[in-house]
């Protein structure tokens, strides 16, 4: 028996052992091109040129860091990711909270107020999640022109917000869902309208989902590219474009440490989101999955 | 003979409607409109700036004769079959991993989700850094004492596309990992205890019994990372720029040059409706169902 017993415990410990093996071993490659990055983004580009990729810097150097925030060349303009870390602020803020304000009315309507049609309204919104822009970047660079917007932070702002609607919508519309429809029934016979039930009583209930929206549409709308690429040309550029535009200057001998320094800066406020908030980011992108 | 309504009260009828409005019509004309519009241009003859004739099919006639288009095609097969697959498999192995009650879950949760958090041009940018033949990885290993070891992919033109597969594996496997988790933690443990009881292992367990259980999760992950597949447009941007030659061109970037390149407006917006007919096909259903159940289920 006592053999036995001793067996199956060792089997036992195999089998974590193996799962733990496992599990580090993914995380090692999920950090390595983040570290990859750092470590780079440290280093002369001598020591680049002479071969250490992996390894910690032999001389630390924040120049690299220096040079992709305020030197380096996008086209011919030397300014660094400065300017275009400022445009995307610029625009990634007035779109979060548009967008976001926007969902949260429309979430509660779409629940708390339904009329003969709501239901495909939601359904036509729906589709608008999963649009591939492709299909819409021609008209919309059109209607940009005639409003004056092409080429402008406001334009893309106007963009951001259309589009991040259907998101926006989508949670909070699953999350009022599931506060009881008495309460806002009750707040009604009070006779409280239409605009006091929403901030008094819909919004206070809504912390958590207003954080997650935040958060999804300051990522998405941080990261975007194709809209960036396609409505916009120099210095009104967002981050993400410049960034691809200076690792793709093909002159001279090549500065990865500075590629990798400005990498790092395109996606640090993304990071630091996640960093501080990744419990709502999760649920941001779980709730893609649509039931709610 | 109920007394007419004052304006006030009928104003406060249509409120939540008047609410909605305003996004109602920013998405009939931003999604609807704007497809129709691009259905259009695709059925005129523009070429540098939008024509508003009828040529029929023309474009459509152009876009398939195009070699470009067919790579661009294949490659979008090639890719998503590759990526899904990989993504689906480590997504999953990731998950059932971390239910095994694991000390500091949260903390590897947030190590294999964060990529997620990144936009693609910084995972290409790392990414075609890291493939580097002459000072990345190849080096690496060539120091290691393997001399002979050549990982250059990135720069053959039949390997290209593999790449920018394990970018996107590697960008996208913790958010498939997320919803399998879900999933998991939704199952019953009572299911997996009668199971052990009865004297089946742990592995058989997971085979037979646990992963059909996860069939809904399998069906969000296939259909989100299949949109992601079609639109992915920024990690090849980055990564290959389409290149070497043509070799990496998706439709998504085919459509981006084609308009804003080659001044081939018709053949960009045929293109682009192409990729709206996939994707409406897969996700329109999808949909369907999950609203459909979501109404019957609660």
């Amino acid at each position: 028996m006592a053999i036995e017993y001793g067996s199956a415990a060792r089997s036992r410990m195999i089998g974590r052992t193996m799962i733990y093996s496992g599990l580090i071993g993914l995380a090692a490659f999920y950090l390595m091109p983040l570290w990859v990055m750092v470590v780079t983004s440290l280093k002369p580009l001598d020591e680049i040129y002479g071969g250490s990729f992996i390894g910690l810097p032999k001389v630390l150097t924040f120049e690299a860091w220096a040079k992709a925030w305020s030197q380096a060349c996008i086209g011919t303009a030397c300014t660094g990711l400065k300017p275009y870390f400022i445009n995307s602020l610029m625009m990634v803020v007035p779109a979060v909270l548009l967008s976001t304000g926007i969902g949260a009315l429309n979430g509660y309507v779409l629940t708390k107020w339904r009329f003969k049609g709501s239901n495909l309204i939601f359904g036509l919104l729906l589709f608008g999640c999963f649009l591939p822009f492709q299909a819409v970047i021609l008209p919309m660079a059109q209607v940009l022109g005639r409003l004056g917007l092409s080429g402008t932070i406001p334009g893309l702002v106007l963009v951001h917000t259309v589009y991040g609607i259907c998101f926006t919508t989508l949670f909070f519309r699953n999350y009022f869902v599931t506060i009881p429809d008495e309460l806002t029934k009750a707040a009604q016979i009070d006779g409280a309208g239409f605009f006091r039930i929403f901030f008094s009583i819909m919004l206070p209930a809504a912390l958590p989902i207003m954080v997650v929206s935040c958060i999804w549409q300051f990522t998405q709308i941080w990261n975007d590219f194709l809209f960036g690429v396609s409505f916009t040309a120099g210095e009104s550029s967002p981050v993400t474009v410049a960034l691809n535009n200076v690792v793709n200057v093909t002159m001279g001998r090549k500065q990865y440490n500075v590629d990798m320094a400005a990498a790092m800066i395109a996606a640090l406020p993304t990071l630091f989101v996640y960093v501080v908030a990744g419990r709502y980011f999760v649920r941001g992108l779980t709730a893609g999955a649509v039931k709610g | 003979m109920a007394r007419k309504k004052s304006i006030a009260d009928r104003f406060a009828d249509w409120l939540p409607r008047l609410v909605l409005a305003p996004s109602l019509l920013a998405v009939i004309v931003g999604v609807y409109l704007f497809i129709a519009w691009t259905g259009w241009i695709s059925v005129s003859s523009s070429k540098m700036v939008p024509q508003y004739d009828f040529v029929g099919l023309e474009q459509y006639y152009r876009l398939w004769a195009t070699p470009r288009w067919h790579t661009a095609v294949a490659n979008l097969f090639i890719f998503s079959a590759l990526f899904l697959a990989v993504t689906i498999a480590v997504g999953l192995i990731m998950a059932i991993l971390l239910d095994q009650n694991i000390r500091a879950e949260g903390a590897l949760r947030a190590v294999y989700l964060y990529p997620m958090a990144l936009s693609f041009i910084v995972t290409g940018t790392a990414w075609k850094w890291i493939l580097n033949p002459n000072l990345g990885i190849q080096k690496v290993v060539n120091g290691l004492g393997w001399e002979s070891f050549v990982f250059n992919w990135i720069t053959q033109p039949d390997f290209a596309i593999y790449t920018i597969v394990i970018a996107a594996v590697w960008q996208s496997s913790g958010f498939a990992m997320a919803i399998f988790l879900a999933g998991l933690r939704g199952i019953d443990n009572s299911v997996i205890k009668a199971a052990q009881i009865e004297g089946a292992s742990l592995p058989r367990i997971y085979a037979s019994i646990i992963v059909p259980m996860l069939r809904p999760a399998f069906l969000s992950v296939i259909v989100l990372l299949s949109y992601i597949s079609i639109k992915n447009f920024d990690l090849v941007l980055a990564m290959t720029n389409g290149g070497p030659g043509s070799a990496t061109e998706v439709p998504s970037t085919f459509m981006f040059s084609s308009v804003f390149r080659r001044n081939q407006m018709g053949v960009g917006a045929a293109s682009a409706i192409m990729m709206l007919m996939t994707v409406a096909a897969i996700i329109i259903p999808y949909l369907y169902s999950e609203l459909k159940e979501g109404r019957d289920g609660h």
